[in-house]
């Protein structure tokens, strides 16, 4: 993929999702997009009418779907571009893409091996593409989401995460609760532990491999944690949030 | 060029902006722009030297900066990457005072920082009250993403050459283009001239 | 002289970059395997730290924090400084 060099594509905003009260999903209609992978990104531009610009990188949490790229953009307090993106774009509205990007924060169908998924927040986004990829493809491969999220009101994508884990098919998905959780709830809330990671219901298979995605913080820790539970430093893939926001 | 204009869209600009240097625009914040990790400098080993071309070495320790007369200029600031930010207060020492105990007849200067950044610029652009050694930003210890303990300021000039976490200054016979400077980047980045990358 | 490294420092994954950078390779970076020229370490692209808020892109060692590539992007050019690594090993599926 990517043989060619990468142009800005004219993309439409067509429909709208609200996630959470910070948080839409957008989708757009990039025409002479090649298509990606589950976990890739892409480069958004703005164009302001006097020609100013402004850039930012967003996760793709759309599967592969013809020209349809749908991401899921948070509001970022005193930002210049994700105000815009979940407050001010309306249908019709057009920016321009760049990309897919990254071939190394990916996940194929035809890789076999169980997965481990683990989120810290909006890093749940390049995550659930592949979630979703799997979904789509009726893949039989094992895959455990751990995601860790503050409270219940800012899970990204819940009912389509209890659909799917409800259907019994290998997705087990697990909500970490770090400051407040639903009643009912046994785990007690906090930051995601060595038992988080132990408990993970996962085939006991030598290839197992590990996506995490979250803030740098976050991505670190966890990293250490599996790394402490035995799993090899080449098997855990990370992606880490800059402070590039806004 | 597609011609996609985003409607709606406006940035982070003031609209009520006065005269800038060509294609900048006005920013109400502070970007923090590094080349690196932000290097942590303890005060009693912090030291601010002043080569010579022959070698000859004035160096300051904090305190001793400290010491000098500063001043408290109020500079409009002018990044290549387009923001401008017009109106910051600091507090430092002027290059003026620091070199009046140097004698050279070199014509160029080669800025070093803490973390190994460096920027170049002709010697004449750090004297007669253009450029400033600052410890002091809008009333406060400049903080380390912002270059603190000490930056250099030089605002007439684009804002690399204003070398955060500096170190020292080498007074050369010769020019030696720095760290961006080498690399596409405007030797001298006079903002009005949009002197931005080699050529311009 | 420590290095602050708690992730305010303004870093992103190598990953964030490989947009800008694929316009020049006409090839997927993130892949790209490096060796840093002062600890050795072998890595991906992916998982270089770059430093992307400034004129241009400072790749630089997880480990060590050695500069091991600078990108810069003008209207006409783009400038590259590889110095900083021993090699790029760059992945070439057979038959592509």
């Amino acid at each position: 993929m990517a043989a060619q060099p990468m142009h800005w594509l004219p993309a439409k905003a067509e429909d709208f999702r609200e996630e959470t009260a910070t948080t839409r999903t957008i989708v757009f209609d990039a025409s002479g997009w090649s298509g990606h992978l589950a976990g890739q990104h892409v480069d958004v531009r703005l164009t302001a009418e006097d020609g100013y610009q402004a850039e930012r990188s967003y996760s793709i949490a759309s599967p592969p779907d013809g020209q349809r790229v749908e991401l899921t953009v948070q509001r970022v307090r005193d930002g210049e571009v994700s105000p815009y993106l979940v407050g001010e774009m309306r249908a019709g509205d057009e920016v321009e893409l760049r990309g897919p990007v990254g071939g190394w924060f990916v996940w194929r169908p035809e890789e076999s091996g169980p997965v481990l998924l683990i989120a810290g927040g909006s890093g749940i986004v390049p995550l659930m593409a592949m979630v979703r990829q799997r979904a789509r493809v009726g893949s039989p491969t094992a895959f455990a989401l751990l995601y860790s999220v503050r409270s219940p009101d800012e899970v990204f994508y819940a009912e389509e995460l209890s659909r799917l884990s409800g259907q019994g098919d290998g997705l087990n998905v697990s909500l970490l609760y770090t400051r407040s959780a639903p009643e009912g709830t046994s785990r007690p809330v906090g930051r995601i532990g060595p038992d988080d990671v132990m408990g993970v219901n996962l085939p006991p298979r030598s290839d197992v491999r590990a996506y995490v995605c979250g803030p740098t913080a976050f991505v670190e820790a966890v990293a250490g944690l599996l790394v402490a539970q035995g799993y090899d430093q080449s098997a855990i893939r990370t992606e880490r949030f800059g402070p590039t926001g806004g | 060029m597609a011609g996609v204009v985003t409607r709606g869209f406006k940035g982070r600009r003031d609209p009520s902006a006065p005269k800038l240097p060509p294609g900048q625009y006005l920013t109400r914040d502070f970007p923090v722009l590094s080349a690196g990790p932000t290097p942590e400098i303890p005060l009693d080993q912090w030291r601010f030297t002043i080569t010579d071309e022959t070698g000859g070495r004035h160096a300051w320790r904090w305190q001793e900066l400290l010491d000098l007369p500063s001043e408290q200029p109020t500079l409009d600031i002018h990044c290549v990457t387009k923001w401008s930010k017009l109106g910051t207060r600091w507090e430092g020492v002027s290059l003026d005072t620091l070199l009046s105990s140097v004698g050279t007849s070199a014509t160029h200067a080669l800025v070093h920082s803490y973390g190994g950044y460096s920027t170049n610029l002709p010697l004449a652009d750090l004297r007669d009250g253009k450029a400033w050694i600052a410890y002091r930003y809008e009333g406060e210890d400049i903080p380390g993403e912002h270059g603190g303990p000490a930056r250099l300021l030089v605002p007439h000039l684009y804002f690399w050459k204003s070398a955060k976490w500096v170190c020292g200054i080498e007074l050369r016979a010769e020019d030696t283009p720095g760290f961006w400077e080498t690399m596409g980047y405007n030797n001298y980045g006079d903002p009005w001239r949009e002197q931005r990358y080699t050529g311009d | 002289m420590t290095i602050d490294d708690d992730g305010k420092s303004g870093y992103v994954d190598g990953n964030a970059v490989a947009g800008a950078l694929a316009e020049a390779f006409r090839a997927e970076v993130s892949t790209i395997v490096l060796t840093c020229v002062s600890c050795g370490g072998v890595g991906r692209f992916a998982e270089r730290h770059v430093y992307d808020h400034g004129p241009g892109l400072v790749v630089r060692c997880p480990d060590c924090g050695e500069v091991n590539a600078r990108v810069v992007r003008t209207p006409s050019d783009m400038w590259l400084d590889l110095r900083g690594s021993l090699s790029w090993r760059i992945p070439m599926p057979p038959g592509s």
